[in-house]
């Protein structure tokens, strides 16, 4: 949102309505369409009309809606409904034992009082590019299910994102949950990432995923960035990894592989060349944690 | 002094309420006003060519819409130059709305005023403003290449230029036997307070009077400026500056064109606006139209001995004014005069050029130009060290000036136009203490222990004083109440710092009464109509010292009352938790309530009280109940009008750590020892000096604004604007030292901004030792220590002498002698 110019803190008109079903959620957002926007945890949209950034004619507040709340483990995944807030996710100690990216990041995002009423499903749907969970769902090849009136789809993370501030779902579409692959065995995983500030959206964020094998060499290993490009990257550094035990050369090659595939820019906060070197330098701690976090869970 | 209050670290009165939610800023007050919104240039700089404000005027709820072309009387001249100087040759103010040509982003152009704000900003906009763009003059190097102006009858962008000297300066330095040059720039901030500004104005058609509550520091100036600004009697218009939340010295600044405009709406739509018109200043407007600080680029020459000690030092500044100069040339005047510190400079020559640019104001922030001062001091101080290879500390201590010699005159003219006269201060025993609560002389060891551990630590220091409790005056009013409560009203504001805790303190010693019998207001002209304001560091030195006299008279009138009642001596009296009594005798005594009581000769009694001080109760018929020269009532008021500021001192110390990899800046101890003189709340002191550690800090590593060249703020938000937060701020540690100021009755000195001062100076001093090589840029960030690095890599930015092997202390190095130096006057220190 840098360098926008603002003319006003205060919202223009819009519409409002407050669906007490699912149902009449669908119906009301079939009915306004591209004109709606999703009022959930508010975290990101009230600034947003606030600065005039955005003036939708229509909120659909979704917050009286029932069931929308929860936090399911089911299909070997963590399913992670609309209306779940950070915090509720970050304390679901069956989430985190579950999928422990989760929690690593969830920690990151914002401060508490953003993350008491901010939501996951938000957050993703929102689709910051430098915000955290989009890098979790990339990374870990989660899915979005999004819901009309007529029915629902999955979409998966690949195809989900599409640019910054910009998804895949489609006027009328409500975001109802997202799901995130449970870990597998011998699996582990970090989230490293650099703000100005706590809280703060990161300069560059790393989200890592390593397999073992049985032998504890590497069997698989993905980051996903956030930050270093226009949507969450997602790089497979399996060719440098696959195989080694991950020692510092090695994780100096994945490195520069993941910078490979970034495209860090420069911004009132930090240079391209800048970026570009955390690229590496968190890359190399993500994969260092989520190799260390691995073996502990092999040991374990 | 029997409730011994002063000193003591009470709780402050003011925060239940202010903790709770149970505040009355600004916004909290007039809910049923109209509301004003403002429309703002969205150019740097540009002519006005047409405004159109046909749609806007179709907004259900518009009220009314002003321009400029609207504006009478003297509203329609430009808002007041408030501190006129001799050099200040090419002085310029805005109008209250622009008058055909807006000179940066946020000036204000249109005025609207609605139902609510909500239709207010609707209506803004659909305002259509035509604008004619012309060249925007941003930054200090387009300012100063003058190859556009600001004002064009200022081709050269200069709005003041002032040369002080004392000595021969260039005749110094040319028999230096060392010379250095230092290139320093230190970039913009802002005070930023949590609560913006905001003004709400409400017309009374019966009394013919207009009440104004602002978010002010200075109220009574504000009543003043809207008073002549609207051709009123200054009795009929009332200023009171409710709780305010934060001013920095953003909020001394005033009239603000919203100030004067909304009081003049209010007036003028008296009959639309029966509960008045309220506008609140949003974060985004407070970025762009308020006011910033700090933006200066300095050239440092300096001659030393080999000891390091000065001869000669000549300053340039360049410093960025802004778009206007409503506040006159007060920061560059500070700077150029407080970066002596606790030095003695030799020879010394400053020179300034207070330039335009199409930005927004640049007004007093908390340190109010020290920070640079001190910055040009301290690097210079570094500088010297590292090129003689001598302990920094031990450059400084060479150059302090000595206890004993106090009152020391620097000889020049300080910001209030009088000498530049240190009343206090021993420099080198803070500097011992100092030392000592950061280890300085063991951290060689740590560093070397750290490097070993692949870590990068650094240490720095930097000196300050700071002049504190500028006059001209303060007054205070003190009154025993018959319920025995007292009342204390001292004229200037609060916003937020504990006055009503302080002062109270400070009457309830002089006057023997209980801390929680005293009330104090702040602020409110109906309360006291004389003051100068809340900056400067100035409130507790000089309201602390009017409402102490004002209590001592009470004191003397009540013993006066009393030992007529008492039949008694009033010498042989005293007060003890209100009550007056006999020393040595307590059983005679009589309450300060029933003094209160007796010092009003009634006809009618209201209460069984009261019965006391009637016309058939009170004796002595030969007598008038008023003798000549008494007042009714037990009350009284005081004024402290000083010859001189004080000066207050004190010293920080840091350890950094950079990490090697991300170039992030870890402040692991911020250590200060600060010398206000007697401590009056030691606990409000050590928070002061928290929150400016932490302003020193968001100065040092996080805060600047970032302007494009075409003028536009781009990081005109808390999301952009790197204010940090409490995680950022190290953990302070704190001693004090306390040498009385001989300049007052309670030898107190001002502590409001001291904490901030040397940030920028302390943490490039512990980056720069943590590095290797030199830092003459403030703020940095992780992105550019990492280029910094880069460039020192690539041989573009010297490296520490003491960190690449050049350690040549010419006191031992054979052969030396002071002619034989002279590489020294020929290599000056580049500009990075």
């Amino acid at each position: 949102m840098s360098g926008g110019r603002i003319t006003a803190l205060k919202p223009a008109p819009f519409g409002y309505s407050a669906p007490a079903s699912l149902a009449e959620a669908l119906a009301v957002l079939a009915e306004v369409g591209e004109h709606a926007k999703v009022l959930a945890g508010g975290q990101s949209l009230l600034p947003l009309l606030s600065m005039r950034l955005a003036a939708p004619r229509h909120l659909v507040d979704i917050n009286r809606v029932p069931g929308l709340d929860r936090v399911e483990i089911v299909d070997g995944s963590v399913r992670v409904g609309a209306l779940v807030r950070h915090t509720d996710l970050e304390r679901h100690e069956g989430a985190a034992a579950a999928q422990p990216l989760l929690r690593q990041a969830l920690r990151l995002v914002g401060h508490p009082t953003i993350r008491n009423r901010g939501t996951c499903v938000g957050s993703i749907a929102h689709a910051d590019p430098a915000a955290e969970l989009p890098g979790v769902l990339v990374v870990l090849g989660g899915r979005v299910e999004a819901s009309t009136a007529w029915g629902s789809r999955q979409v998966p993370a690949a195809e989900f994102f599409l640019s910054p501030l910009e998804t895949a779902l489609r006027p009328g579409e409500l975001a109802t949950s997202v799901s995130f692959p449970v870990a597998g065995p011998r699996t582990g995983t970090a989230f490293v990432e650099l703000s100005r500030r706590r809280g703060d959206y990161a300069l560059v964020g790393v989200a890592a995923v390593v397999e073992l094998a049985p032998d504890t060499s590497i069997s698989s290993a993905r980051v996903g960035l956030v930050s270093v490009g226009p949507t969450p990257l997602l790089v497979d550094l399996s060719e440098v990894l696959v195989g080694r035990p991950g020692g510092a050369r090695e994780l100096a090659a994945a490195a520069a592989l993941a910078l490979e595939h970034a495209e860090p820019e420069a911004d009132i906060h930090a240079s391209a060349q800048y970026r570009a070197r955390l690229v590496e330098v968190l890359t190399t701690r993500a994969l260092a944690q989520a190799l260390a976090n691995a073996s502990h869970e092999e040991a374990a | 002094m029997s409730t011994a209050m002063f000193g003591a670290p009470v709780r402050r009165h003011e925060d239940a309420r202010l903790l709770t939610g149970a505040g009355r800023y600004l916004d909290d007050l007039g809910h049923r006003a109209l509301a004003a919104a403002f429309v703002r240039s969205p150019h740097a700089h540009a002519r006005v060519s047409d405004i159109d404000v046909t749609a806007a005027a179709e907004v259900d709820g518009v009220v009314a819409i002003f321009t400029y072309e609207d504006l009478t009387g003297r509203m329609a001249e430009p808002l007041p130059l408030l501190i006129p100087h001799p050099a200040l040759h090419a002085p310029r103010t805005a109008y209250p709305l622009a008058r055909g040509e807006v000179n940066h982003v946020g000036e204000p152009v249109v005025m609207v005023v609605a139902r609510d704000r909500y239709l207010a900003e609707d209506a803004a906009a659909r305002v259509v403003v035509s604008y004619d763009p012309l060249p925007a003059v941003v930054g200090l190097p387009a300012a100063r290449s003058a190859r556009h102006a600001v004002h064009p009858d200022v081709p050269d962008n200069v709005a003041a230029h002032l040369v002080q000297a004392v000595g021969e300066v260039d005749t110094a330095i040319a028999a230096a036997p060392h010379v250095l040059e230092l290139d320093l720039e230190i970039e913009r901030s802002a005070s930023t307070p949590l609560e913006g500004k905001g003004v709400y104005a409400r017309w009374n058609s019966d009394e013919g009077s207009l009440r104004v509550y602002t978010s002010t520091q200075a109220s009574t100036s504000v009543r003043a400026a809207v008073a002549a600004k609207l051709g009123l009697p200054l009795v009929k218009v009332d200023c009171i500056a409710p709780d305010v939340g934060g001013g920095f010295g953003v909020k001394i600044v005033h009239p603000w064109p919203e100030e004067v405009l909304v009081a003049w709406a209010a007036q003028r739509l008296a009959a639309l606006a029966p509960e008045g018109i309220k506008w609140t200043e949003d974060r985004w407007e407070h970025f762009v139209s308020s006011a910033h600080e700090r933006g200066q680029l300095q050239h440092v020459r300096v001659g030393f001995d080999s000891d390091g000690r000065l001869l000669g030092l000549d300053v340039t500044i360049w410093h960025d004014n802004g778009a206007y100069t409503p506040y006159g040339i007060i920061v560059p005047i500070i700077t150029s005069t407080q970066l002596l510190g606790p030095y003695k400079p030799g020879a010394y020559r400053c020179e300034f050029f207070s330039l335009y640019t199409n930005t927004v104001i640049v007004t007093p922030y908390r340190g109010a130009g020290r920070p640079q001062g001190v910055f040009a001091m301290e690097r210079t101080m570094d500088a010297i060290a590292d090129h003689l290879g001598l302990d920094r500390a031990e450059v400084r201590a060479v150059n302090f000036i000595a206890a004993e010699e106090m009152p020391y005159d620097q000889g020049l003219i300080f910001q209030d136009g009088r000498p530049l006269i240190y009343d206090s201060g021993d420099f080198a025993a803070t500097l011992d203490k100092l030392k000592a609560l950061v280890g300085w002389s063991d951290f060689q060891a740590y560093r070397e222990q750290a490097r070993a551990a692949g870590r990068r630590v650094g240490i720095g220091l930097a000196c300050y004083v700071e002049g504190t409790g500028v006059g001209p005056y303060e007054g205070g009013h003190v009154q025993v109440e018959t319920s025995g409560k007292v009342m204390v009203a001292t004229g200037l504001t609060s916003q937020g710092q504990g006055h009503q805790t302080v002062l109270a303190q400070i009457v309830a010693d002089e006057l023997g009464v209980d801390f929680d019998d005293v009330e104090v207001t702040t602020g409110d002209t109906r309360r006291f109509g004389y003051a100068v304001g809340t900056f400067a560091s100035r409130a507790a030195v000089m309201s602390g010292n009017a409402v102490a006299l004002a209590a001592r008279k009470v004191r003397q009138k009540a013993l006066r009352i009393a030992g007529e009642a008492l039949e008694a001596d009033p010498s042989d009296l005293e007060i003890v938790s209100g009550v007056v009594r006999v020393k040595g005798a307590p059983a005679s005594a009589i309450p300060l309530s029933t003094v209160a009581v007796l010092s009003n000769p009634l006809r009618y009694a209201f209460d069984e009280a009261a019965k006391a001080a009637t016309q058939f109760a009170v004796g002595d018929t030969s007598k008038p109940p008023v003798a000549e020269d008494d007042e009714p009532g037990l009350e009284a008021r005081d004024f402290y009008s000083p010859t001189q500021s004080t000066f207050a001192n004190g010293m920080h110390a840091v350890i950094v750590e950079t990490d090697p990899d991300t170039a992030e800046v870890r402040v692991l101890r911020y250590c200060v020892v600060h010398d206000c003189g007697p401590l009056i709340n030691p606990m409000i002191v050590e928070g002061q000096v928290h929150g400016g550690v932490a302003q020193g800090v968001a100065g040092a590593l996080y805060e600047r604004m970032v302007y494009d060249d075409a003028g536009q703020l781009l990081n005109a938000s808390f999301m952009d604007f790197l204010m940090p937060y409490a995680s950022e701020i190290p953990t302070v540690e704190i001693d004090h030292l306390e040498t009385p100021s001989p300049l007052n009755p309670l030898g107190i000195k001002g502590a409001g901004e001291a904490g901030v001062i040397p940030g920028s100076a302390v943490i490039a001093s512990a980056i720069e030792d943590a590095e290797g090589f030199v830092i003459r840029r403030m703020p940095i960030s992780p992105s550019e220590l990492f280029e910094l690095r880069a460039s020192y890599a690539a041989g573009r930015v010297p490296g520490l002498r003491r960190t690449s092997g050049e350690r040549t202390d010419p006191r031992t190095r054979p052969g030396h002698s002071p002619d034989n130096d002279s590489p020294d006057n020929d290599s000056p220190d580049k500009e990075t």
